[in-house]
């Protein structure tokens, strides 16, 4: 039975039901008790934005706190999967992966192919992304494309609860090593959950709205940029088809392409910068596959490049907005040659 | 590659063992060679790097283990992949970059693995390999198969922050794990004397609360006996270990290498410290084996690396399908 819960709940609810199902699943990362070692409580924390909450004790020995030491843990975390583990590994902030990502690119992601397909690693590393948090540079980039940009990894960018839930039940159970991206700024929202256990299989867009006048991509935090963007289009008379891939890696290019066939005219919003990202790589492909459906050009709605800004002033100015939204998209719909 | 192994002193040693001890080394001796020989004549691509002259290490730790454990290797790996029970033939056709090699010509001599024998792989990455045997090292001990993780890594690996992480998570975690610092001298052509700042790499393991031992790398039962006690420590639940091995790669860092940073301490280890003329004069002496045994293993090892090459120079390359094949394994 559905009832509402946090972004944050249906994740710590996903790996509780995956954790109970599964004695080979196990959590670590930095705090994911917390207090290790400390005079106070055991599980002080739960992560540090209290994801991981109420695990440690439900999941005896299956909670591991870890130092501030993500080449170790995050490495680990693989080692770990070649080994029979099903590990989830909470990098906790996305702009740590520069400490370690080369256990994730040149280790976890390669296994397979460089040991001629022997080796099987279902590593997940649940890791935050983006901006609004006023955290400043380098606690709020949006970099899911760099994992993408890696063949042998899978990249989970979930946009609500219910798709939390559902994608990351699917991360845990999929053989391959999953980056999974929780929007930040998203924990505390609600949706419509179910209670029991169900999987979002990757590489299967969402159809979050459908419309017949432009095709508005957007992913993660984005979609539902994009939903109020598209609410706003409707009053003007513009009926906005709004899709969410809901994985970058693999992308499903056919519904992308289904619906820009039908419509004529495409948007990519995304939160990245706009250098080889989400928006950049939908847009090639569409120009690719369906130039002839085209009836506009292609537009992007991304964040500069810059780095993320601290001000409110700056930072409010980086992330894309509905504004921005349905000023593409009109531009795409009013578009004369 | 009994449960028994561990604890006995070389004097100790059944025959079978030394025995087997000898191959490994042998193996891997004129496998390297070979290598050598064949990769100036032009045949073999890519990076290669040998590993002779450090066999005493790679079969002194890996005479302790068995299927349950693991070991993480180096570009350096062939050594550590024929003493964890890799296939010599199929490793050189990977070498070779055949369809029949151990990652059907994916990987190459920096990949070569073996996951079913606990051999995590080669690895490109200098201080790639540390932080995974805590993974294995953890898997180990929660699912308490009383298996070890094994990191082999050299002294330039010593000073990436990878391997330093992984010895301290290993201790806080209090894993079945043993760092295995191969000390050949030099970290391509930079001097380790040079580039860890440390007497020993040993000394570190002071700061990771963990023991840490010099072992003449030379000597395979001085590896023999101190990877043994770190070994039977780790199965009892007593905690990581690091091991330094000292000794001196008896070619360059890769091939091709002209080495004009290096003084004459090849021609000298190869006279006077050679692991393999060693452990024949001692085993000889003690009368624990007679030459002929040895001799009879000489020879059939020479077979072995023979039919290996012939065979990789005529077996058929990947074909174009394979190109995209193995990178998921469902995607």
């Amino acid at each position: 039975m559905a009832r509402t819960i946090t972004y944050r709940e249906a994740i710590n609810e996903a790996l509780a039901q995956e954790m109970a199902r599964d004695p080979s699943v196990v959590v670590m990362g930095e705090d994911n008790a917390g207090g290790a070692g400390s005079p106070g409580e055991e599980d002080a924390w739960g992560g540090v934005l209290g994801v991981t909450k109420g695990l440690y004790h439900q999941f005896p020995g299956r909670v591991l706190d870890t130092p501030i030491s993500e080449s170790a843990f995050i490495g680990a975390a693989v080692g770990a999967a070649t080994s029979g583990l099903r590990p989830v590994a909470e990098l906790m902030f996305i702009d740590f992966m520069g400490v370690c990502f080369d256990q994730i690119f040149n280790q976890a992601a390669k296994f397979r192919y460089m040991f001629g397909g022997k080796a099987v690693t279902p590593v997940v590393v649940r890791t935050m992304y983006g901006a609004g948090l006023r955290a400043a540079a380098q606690h709020s980039q949006a970099l899911y494309p760099i994992f993408t940009h890696i063949p042998g990894l899978k990249v989970v960018v979930p946009s609500s609860p219910y798709e939390a839930k559902g994608l990351l039940i699917q991360s845990i159970r999929d053989d391959d090593p999953v980056i999974f991206c929780e929007h930040k700024a998203m924990y505390d929202t609600t949706g419509e959950v179910p209670e029991e256990s169900y999987t979002i299989p990757f590489g299967e867009a969402n159809l979050a709205r459908e419309g017949g006048d432009v095709t508005i991509v957007a992913i993660g935090r984005m979609v539902s940029v994009a939903m109020e963007a598209a609410g706003e289009l409707a009053s003007s008379g513009v009926e906005a088809e709004v899709i969410d891939p809901r994985t970058t890696s693999p992308l499903d290019t056919d519904t992308i392409l289904e619906s820009v066939e039908g419509t004529g005219r495409l948007v990519v919003v995304d939160e990245a910068t706009p250098r080889c990202n989400l928006a950049t790589d939908v847009s090639a492909t569409v120009a690719q596959e369906a130039f002839g459906s085209l009836l506009a050009p292609i537009q992007m709605v991304t964040a500069p490049h810059t780095p993320v800004p601290f001000s409110d002033a700056l930072e409010d100015a980086y992330i894309p907005d509905a504004q921005k939204v349905v000023n593409a998209a009109k531009a795409v719909t009013e578009w004369e040659r | 590659m009994t449960d028994t192994l561990p604890g006995k002193t070389a004097e100790e040693l059944p025959p079978d063992d030394l025995l087997a001890a000898y191959r490994t080394m042998r193996t891997i001796r004129d496998f390297e060679e070979r290598v050598h020989d064949e990769f100036a004549t032009g045949e073999i691509p890519g990076f290669v790097h040998l590993y002779a002259g450090e066999e005493a290490s790679a079969a002194g730790v890996c005479v302790h283990l068995d299927d349950r454990d693991s070991i993480a290797s180096t570009h350096r790996g062939h050594g550590h992949c024929i003493a964890k029970g890799v296939d010599p033939k199929e490793m050189m056709a990977e070498i070779y970059g055949r369809s029949t090699g151990s990652c059907h010509g994916k990987g190459g001599s920096m990949h070569i693995a073996d996951l079913s024998k606990g051999m995590l792989g080669a690895n490109g990455i200098v201080g790639g390999g540390p932080p995974l045997i805590c993974g294995t090292a953890l898997a180990a001990k929660l699912k308490g198969t009383g298996g070890v993780g094994v990191a082999f890594f050299g002294d330039g690996a010593s000073n990436q922050g990878t391997t330093l992480e992984a010895m301290n998570l290993a201790s806080v975690w209090n894993l079945p794990a043993v760092f295995v610092a191969e000390n050949n001298g030099y970290a391509e052509a930079t001097s380790s004397t040079w580039s860890v700042a440390a007497d020993n790499i040993a000394d570190r393991a002071a700061g990771f609360g963990m023991p840490g031992v010099v072992v003449d790398g030379f000597d395979f039962f001085a590896v023999y006996e101190a990877a043994g006690e770190a070994i039977d420590r780790a199965r009892k639940g007593g905690g990581p270990t690091l091991i330094e091995v000292k000794f001196t790669r008896y070619f360059g860092h890769f091939e091709g290498d002209q080495q004009r940073y290096r003084a004459d301490e090849v021609a000298r280890a190869r006279e006077t410290l050679d692991c393999l003329k060693r452990f024949r004069g001692r085993v000889t002496e003690t009368g624990q084996l007679a030459d002929h045994q040895l001799n009879e293993i000489d020879n059939e090892v020479a077979r072995l690396i023979e039919e290996a090459v012939a065979e990789a120079k005529v077996a058929p390359k990947p074909t174009e399908a394979d190109l995209t094949t193995d990178v998921y394994v469902r995607y």
